[in-house]
């Protein structure tokens, strides 16, 4: 046996709510050597965690391993005891998991969860194990390695929580290592230290892995080869390099393309971007009591933007950076403490209870996550034409045809609307969401993080439709993202802010230029496809320190 | 994996699945709420005649469950007693449940005062012991049908409420209802047609189980005498009037017993085994 993995035709079959068998995963086959790092890449629904996890010997709960050989080091995991599996998980195969939060138990500290491998397989005293852990801290550069064993889960942050989730899988020394998309919730500026922290620690022990991600360029920095999964099947596999250079399958392409900065569209019309559609002067919002008429925690502090009609502007920022609630703010769901909203040359009231119909029809906001912002109880349809009842007052027939134009704007076939949100896709979601708010015929939209849930693929193409709409129906949008490509496709003025506060208005032409030290910090965090790109970034700590979350 | 799931053979029929315990459970009611609407019909004797020369007859022909404690037909007995069982059982469940559950979406939407006055007061009622509560209501206002069923509402409305609001709470801080209302939707509508659908199925249990509690409440009160007052008789009534028959083994006191069982065991397994929706994305 020449390589340390070897799945040949793999097969697992899931059962359905009435019982019916579907193969999920149709004949996968792919080797790891040793030390090798292999990536598995595809949208949501290609089968690649399925395909991670079936390494382990493990099925999600319905599914079924039903054919094929896994060999991870001379054993085939597919025809294992349950007990003989147990012995090598932790030991021979390790898994980090994508949400290290979940996965921590908050009730006990966090050397304890780390050595806890080294206590179920008898692997070492835990005296030597706690020196190994801090060992491995040390080599994952966490700030206090002597020290952050004994604090809690919640006591350090999302990024080093990842680190430490993956001090976990190294103690057991495996020879493989599953990640299962650890960088996909973080912050572009905390991706790159925990990127770079796995990568050494790989490189290092001689640790082979697999990583699971959607993310092209984040894989492009970590892996030697990738395997690009779609439907259950491989559609390519190859050296990152050739993947990258010369990709073969129309799918990897389509891939490769999605990342591809989009010609930003040219406004013809100069004379357009002349009137103000919406301005704020001097916004400041938070929570918690208040204090001289103001909250003591400020989300958003002081911050004043301007929308022309007609024109996009991009907000941008890490998590808590109080973009969204800045959102809110606009929309009337979160009150302002302080400053003036003027829409459409009129003063409007700080909270939405307050304004007009009108007004609240004229300005739409549309939320991230489109899981919980259409009402599962409820058909697409219902969802679209209700908005065309409440602000249109339109009768049943003027409705149905309605709902059928909206379909067609947000290119979704018409049958869907039968059809409840539980049964569409992610995209065909957050395109409902967007149907939803054209429905109110607005001015402006704001949107907030729509295309953050979504894979690259999908989002692109939310993207493009959001820009035909704009040519057709004359929308301006306010663009809320921490990613920076995708504002920078859209958005004719882009504003970055930090801590609540805005740091600077640039515009994408001048996106190379950033002035302000935390922009600057900020976009040259942002992964290129470059397989070099990680080792050749060289940060100023002095910017790292002051404004990154470590 | 390799650890199999005991689950109860589910049939399928027009898109839905059933279990078998389900449906068995369905025609008990069913069959008792037929009962119930027809008993007028289906007795054999009138329920205060006295047709046997002895009390506490065995079960014979003529006389299928025997006779009470008077020489009266059970069968009668039993039959009508359905009547009053389910009918003061579901109207008191009926209010109960819509009043409970309508305050407790108005709250969870409303919040602020609203809410604390209306869960601290419903709170305040809770705490005050049922049958003590049944008790001294029927003793200054005496038993009447249209008393029976407020006082057994009104016992149960604060734990609809609580049940409600738990639920809505946790509906009221998703994104759609952040939309609706910047929508500016009415109170009535969000919670009419945004909350409603999403929690009607664990209310739709609860209104089983509080019904299955209001039965076992007015059969206790009946019990003790302050319920439905004589000739007429709920069940459990008839389990208290018959009492004396215990230690002759008289059907008189074990029918109505198991009455009350087969009803509330089977509004408790059937809202264990309601049909399920099949939602199969491929099919």
């Amino acid at each position: 046996m020449s390589n340390l993995v070897e799945v040949t035709n793999l097969r697992i079959e899931a059962k359905t709510d009435a019982g019916r068998l579907v193969e999920i995963i149709k004949g996968v086959s792919f080797d790891i050597a040793d030390g090798e790092i292999v990536a598995l890449i595809g949208e949501s629904g290609s089968g690649k965690t399925t395909v991670a996890l079936s390494l382990m010997g493990y099925a999600r709960p319905g599914c079924r391993i039903t054919g094929g050989e896994i060999n991870v080091n001379g054993k085939n995991m597919a025809v294992l005891s349950e007990r003989e599996r147990a012995r090598l998980r932790g030991t021979d195969i390790a898994y980090v998991p994508q949400s290290a939060a979940a996965s921590f138990n908050p009730s006990s500290t966090i050397m304890e969860q780390v050595i806890e491998v080294t206590r179920i397989h008898k692997l070492m005293p835990p005296e030597q194990a706690r020196r190994r852990a801090v060992e491995l801290f040390r080599a994952l550069s966490l700030p206090d390695p002597e020290g952050i064993g004994a604090r809690y889960p919640h006591q350090v942050s999302g990024g080093q929580l990842q680190r430490l989730s993956a001090a976990m899988a190294l103690i057991g020394d495996p020879k493989l290592v599953i990640f299962d998309e650890p960088t996909t919730a973080l912050d572009v500026t905390t991706q790159i230290d925990v990127l770079k922290a796995f990568k050494s620690a790989m490189r290092a022990g001689r640790i082979a892995g697999v990583y699971v991600s959607h993310d092209l360029a984040v894989v492009a920095q970590i892996a030697d080869r990738i395997v690009v999964l779609k439907g259950g099947e491989v559609q390519e596999a190859g050296t990152t390099t050739a993947i990258l250079s010369a990709a073969q399958h129309p799918y990897t392409r389509e891939l490769l393309a999605a990342f591809e900065p989009k010609p930003r569209q040219v406004h013809a019309d100069a004379g357009a971007g002349t009137k103000q559609l919406l301005r704020i002067d001097n916004i400041t919002a938070g929570y918690g009591a208040v204090r001289d008429g103001l909250p003591l925690i400020r989300a958003v502090d002081a911050v004043s933007l301007v929308v022309e009609k007609g024109r996009n502007l991009g907000i941008i920022g890490e998590s808590g950076c109080g973009k969204s609630t800045l959102a809110r703010v606009i929309a009337g769901i979160h009150p302002a403490a302080a400053g003036d909203i003027v829409f459409d040359g009129k003063e409007l009231q700080r909270s939405a209870g307050k304004r007009s119909q009108d007004q609240l029809r004229e300005m739409q906001i549309v939320f991230q996550y489109a899981d919980t912002a259409l009402n599962p109880a409820k058909p697409v349809e219902d969802i679209i034409s209700r908005p065309l009842a409440f602000y249109h007052r339109l009768d049943r027939r003027a409705r149905s045809k309605r709902v059928d134009e909206l379909l067609d704007m947000v290119r979704l076939p018409r049958g869907l609307r039968y059809r409840h949100p539980s049964e569409l896709s992610g995209g065909q979601k957050q395109r409902v969401n967007f149907a939803r708010a054209l429905a109110a015929n607005p001015k402006l939209i704001i949107c907030d993080e729509i295309t953050s849930a979504l894979d690259t693929v999908v989002a692109a193409a939310v993207i493009e439709l959001l820009k035909e709409l704009q040519r057709e129906l004359g929308l301006s949008y306010i663009f809320i993202s921490h990613d920076l490509s995708v504002v920078e496709a859209i958005c004719d003025e882009i504003m970055v802010m930090y801590n609540g506060k805005r740091v600077e208005q640039i515009t994408p032409d001048k996106l190379t230029a950033p002035t302000h030290p935390y922009s600057q910090l900020l976009f040259s965090s942002v992964p290129k496809l470059d397989p070099t790109w990680l080792d050749g970034l060289v940060r100023d700590p002095e910017l790292v320190s002051r404004y990154g979350h470590r | 994996m390799s650890v199999a799931r005991a689950t109860p053979p589910r049939r399928y029929f027009l898109g839905h699945s059933y279990s078998l315990v389900g449906v068995v459970a369905a025609l008990v009611i069913l069959a008792w709420t037929l009962v119930a609407i027809l008993a007028p019909y289906l007795i054999p004797h009138s329920i205060g005649d006295i047709v046997d020369d002895d009390y506490f007859g065995p079960m014979r022909q003529g006389l299928w469950l025997g006779s009470d404690y008077l020489g009266r037909d059970m069968l009668s007995r039993v039959l009508m007693g359905a009547r009053y069982t389910v009918g003061i059982s579901l109207a008191a469940v009926s209010i109960a449940c819509f009043s409970g559950v309508v305050l407790g979406m108005i709250a969870a939407v409303t919040g602020g005062w609203l809410d604390t006055c209306l869960s601290r007061f419903l709170d305040a009622m809770n705490s005050i012991p049922s049958k003590l509560f049944g008790l001294v209501v029927v003793a200054a206002v005496g038993s009447s049908i249209p008393v029976l069923i407020l006082t057994l509402a009104v016992i149960y409305i604060p734990g609809a409420y609580r049940f409600a609001r738990a639920l809505a709470v946790n509906v009221n801080t998703m994104d759609f209802i952040t939309v609706a209302r910047v929508r500016g939707e009415s109170t009535a509508y969000l919670i009419g047609s945004e909350i409603l659908p999403n929690i009607i199925r664990p209310v739709l249990a609860d209104f089983g189980l509080r019904f299955v509690f209001i039965v076992l409440l007015l059969s206790g009160l009946s019990f003790l005498g302050l319920g439905l007052q004589p000739p007429l008789a709920d069940w459990g009534a008839l389990v208290r009037e018959n009492i004396g028959g215990l230690p002759f083994a008289a059907p008189a006191v074990i029918v109505p017993s198991l009455a009350i069982a087969s009803l509330t065991i089977s509004v408790n397994l059937l809202i264990d085994n309601l049909p399920q929706k099949i939602r199969d994305r491929d099919a």
